[in-house]
């Protein structure tokens, strides 16, 4: 088998690369350039996107002893996921750009690269499972990335490789110095990579300039003012910066972002709460299911797991009820349905609600 | 394996290799006063007059430096700070658009901190400076000219650049003329002493001599701020303690390379020829980049309409050919060229460019080599270029698609 192996400088992509070798097929080592003006060293824990990254996953490929070569997918990488990151939060949503990244980025733009170029397979670094073309949580549940590839379609899958899903963080670790890959200690990359600074509000106020406009309670009394409705997410509690304090004292957070009215609604931590979920654009991991189920949602890249009983509406709308209400769900965000650790797929949440109020 | 690659560098030559490391054994810095350290003096300057005799130039004109970009970093800045030294009204820098970065990010860094105006000189769709176009702009100010920098040859697409004409525009009005001539020794008849250049880029990796070792050959009347301060070893223009093995390399190298020139020319011209023309048997549509005739006889720079360069580069490496894309690498990605830019190549020509560079180990057998495999690989690439949906021509909207005579007019089918 010819594979591909993506390989972004750090630690997961090393190991998964070097399994790939050891499993006897015949890989190449690809970096992908995601930005033409990469910063020349990496800083903190951001990014995959600086040339030091580029040396770093070189010098893994050298210790492989694989061909090793950088390509340059910084147009898509702007056009699909950095343009997409800004218009989503123009609109008021939450978008996940790693999410996006592996959707059109890796395994599209590069799988059809590598597949038109004769490989069999991509593999990556991510903490998933592929058994029997299931995606599966990966065993190191802190870790766990199947989330941000529940996007993925059957096939799509059926040419990625996952080789370290079986594996804990420590575990990959732990095996990177023992094979001398220089990046065993590297610290792990868990900002946006685009963001430099880690600055999004920042980042998104360069790209959309400022647009005042007021925060509002439930009732429509203002109670402060934003410089742009887009810099805001769902649930979120810090930079309100609010004049008027909340009745109580108690603490209020982001309810829903209107971009229309350019408003930011705020309430309270059970205003927040929502049992119905919205969602379009399904995609399925496997199978497509076509009847009402019941099973398992994810609703962001970390934690925030219920029960749900999914309804399946004929215009490609798909409906969550969730056991457990949640807070901070935000349109933008992908609803990852699971049975058990299994993927069944995923769906864009568009918007969400609370019907039921005994929770 | 078929190293098609002389152009980023060829392989050192078997009597240097045996004379540098002969050199190696023998210790001595050529600033001490004692024995040794006079053997070593002796040898770098034996080394200096043979390079000298090699180029046509005086022993006392050479000023060894750590390379090409070295050499060029010296001219472009110590003559700039130099001549505005001078006269400060001399702020303009007159550069061919095709020059290689060590020059181009030279002039930039100039801009950007010692206030040079710096005019870049456009290029014909060959790649070829027009020299009117460097009389209109030196004519607009004679006097505040304080450099024009263009290149022997093109590294990438081999265009040779008419120097003599661009001298004698130069002497006229009394400018100094710095010629970047990396690529051409050892393909072209150079000569320092007849050209009229005032300052020349050499670098010996490039004609079978050892990394990192280059000269710049200054005229004497020529002041130079010197870049690297210390013991002011070569004429208090360059300092550091002299690498004799590497500069005594570098000689040999030289005077092989001229001595060997004139039938080396002519053989790999034929073995491009060859190489350029089997190609075309295979892939109709290719297209050549950079002057018909007047281009190095070792450079073959096509283009492959569809492709992407770095898919034809990898699957050519997977059969043991090894090549360029026709892209300067900056900062670990490929940027399109800016010389198929200069020269009015649209994205898709110059993302699928590739820099078949032919030298002296080359033979017929890479040649065919190349020509078995172009085919399969051009193929694989164009549908790899379309999957991956980059901007291939046959994408592009019918508006902004160039038609077929606009891309001859870019240095024509071959
Ligand atoms: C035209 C030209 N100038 C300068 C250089 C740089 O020379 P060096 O590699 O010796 O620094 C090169 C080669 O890389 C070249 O082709």
């Amino acid at each position: 088998m010819r594979v591909l192996a993506a390989m972004s400088g750090g630690v997961d992509s090393a190991v998964a690369a070097a399994r790939a070798v050891d499993a006897g097929w015949d890989v190449t080592g690809v970096h992908l350039a995601l930005s033409r003006q990469p910063a020349t060293l990496r800083t903190g824990s951001r990014g995959c996107c600086s040339v030091e990254d580029s040396h770093d996953a070189r010098r893994s490929a050298d210790v492989l002893g694989i061909p090793f070569y950088i390509w340059d997918f910084a147009e898509r990488f702007q056009a699909e996921v950095i343009d997409d990151f800004v218009a989503e939060y123009e609109v008021g949503h939450t978008p996940n750009p790693c999410l996006r990244c592996n959707e059109k980025i890796k395994f599209a733009a590069l799988l059809d690269k590598a597949l038109a170029l004769g490989f069999d397979a991509v593999v990556t670094g991510h903490h998933a499972k592929l058994i029997d073309g299931q995606l599966m949580r990966s065993v190191d549940a802190g870790k766990d990335q199947s989330y941000v590839l529940a996007v993925l379609t059957a096939e799509q899958l059926s040419h990625a490789v996952f080789p370290l899903g079986d594996s804990t963080k420590d575990q990959v670790r732990a095996e990177a110095a023992q094979r001398g890959l220089a990046v065993a200690d590297k610290p792990d990359s868990h900002d946006i990579c685009f963001i430099a600074d880690g600055n999004t509000q920042g980042f998104l106020q360069k790209q959309l300039g400022e647009r005042p406009g007021d925060i509002v309670d439930s009732s429509g009394a203002v109670l402060g003012a934003h410089s742009g409705a887009f810099g805001f997410t769902v649930g979120q509690r810090k930079g309100l910066n609010l004049t008027t304090p909340a009745p109580g004292g108690e603490p209020r957070y982001v309810l829903s972002i209107q971009p229309k009215s350019n408003t930011v609604v705020v309430g309270s931590a059970r205003d927040l709460e929502v049992d119905l979920v919205c969602c379009a654009r399904p995609v399925w991991t496997s199978s497509a299911l076509t009847a009402d189920f019941e099973c398992l949602v994810q609703l962001r890249a970390h934690g925030m797991v219920s029960g749900a009983a999914i309804t399946l509406a004929a215009d490609g709308q798909l409906v969550a009820r969730l056991t457990e209400p949640q807070r901070g769900v935000a349109p933008g965000q992908a609803l990852v349905m699971y049975d058990g650790d299994r993927v069944l797929g995923s769906a864009t949440i568009t918007s969400a609600e609370r019907v039921c109020m005994t929770a | 394996m078929t190293y098609l690659d002389h152009a980023a560098t060829t392989p050192m030559l078997e009597e240097v290799i045996s004379t540098v490391s002969q050199q190696m054994h023998t210790v001595g810095n050529a600033s001490s006063l004692h024995t040794s350290g006079r053997a070593a003096r002796r040898m770098v300057e034996e080394a200096r007059e043979r390079l000298a005799a090699a180029l046509d130039a005086r022993p006392s004109e050479v000023v060894f430096t750590g390379g090409g970009t070295e050499s060029d970093n010296l001219a472009i800045k110590g003559i700039y700070l130099a001549r505005r030294a001078e006269n400060p009204a001399r702020t303009r820098l007159l550069v061919s658009a095709v020059e290689h970065h060590a020059v181009l990010d030279a002039v930039q860094w100039l801009a950007a901190h010692e206030g040079a105006e710096v005019e870049f000189l456009p290029v014909d769709g060959y790649g070829m400076l027009d020299p009117a176009a460097l009389a209109a702009s030196i004519e607009r100010d004679p006097e505040s000219v304080a450099l024009v920098s263009v290149m022997w040859a093109n590294n990438e697409v081999g265009t040779v650049q008419p120097i003599a004409e661009i001298a004698e525009l130069t002497a006229e009005h009394g400018i100094a003329l710095h010629s970047d001539a990396v690529q051409a020794v050892g393909a072209l008849p150079v000569s320092f002493a007849a050209s009229g250049v005032d300052a020349m880029t050499v670098t010996a990796h490039k004609l079978g001599g050892p990394y990192g070792t280059g000269a710049l050959l200054l005229k004497r009347e020529v002041s130079c701020v010197p870049l690297l301060h210390g013991g002011g070893q070569e004429r208090d223009v360059r300092s550091g303690t002299l690498d004799t093995p590497g500069i005594v390399g570098f000689a040999l190298a030289a005077e092989l390379a001229v001595q060997r020139r004139a039938a080396s020319a002519a053989r790999l011209a034929e073995l491009r020829d060859q190489l350029i023309s089997g190609i075309r048997a295979q892939v109709p549509d290719v297209l050549l980049n950079g002057h018909p005739t007047e281009r190095l006889p070792g450079n073959a720079h096509l283009s492959f309409p569809g492709c992407e360069g770095d898919s034809l580069l990898m699957l050519l490496d997977a059969r043991g050919i090894e090549c360029s894309t026709g892209s300067a690498c900056s900062a670990g990605v490929a940027q399109a060229s800016h010389v198929l830019i200069a020269m009015g190549a649209d994205e898709p020509r110059a993302r699928g460019s590739l820099r078949l560079s032919l030298g002296h180990t080359s033979s017929e057998a890479d040649v065919l080599a190349v020509i078995d495999s172009i085919a399969a690989v051009v193929e694989r690439a164009r549908r790899a270029g379309m999957a991956s949906g980059a901007l291939t021509a046959a994408s592009l909207p019918a508006a902004a698609r160039p038609s077929g005579s606009q891309l001859s007019s870019l240095g024509g089918r071959i």
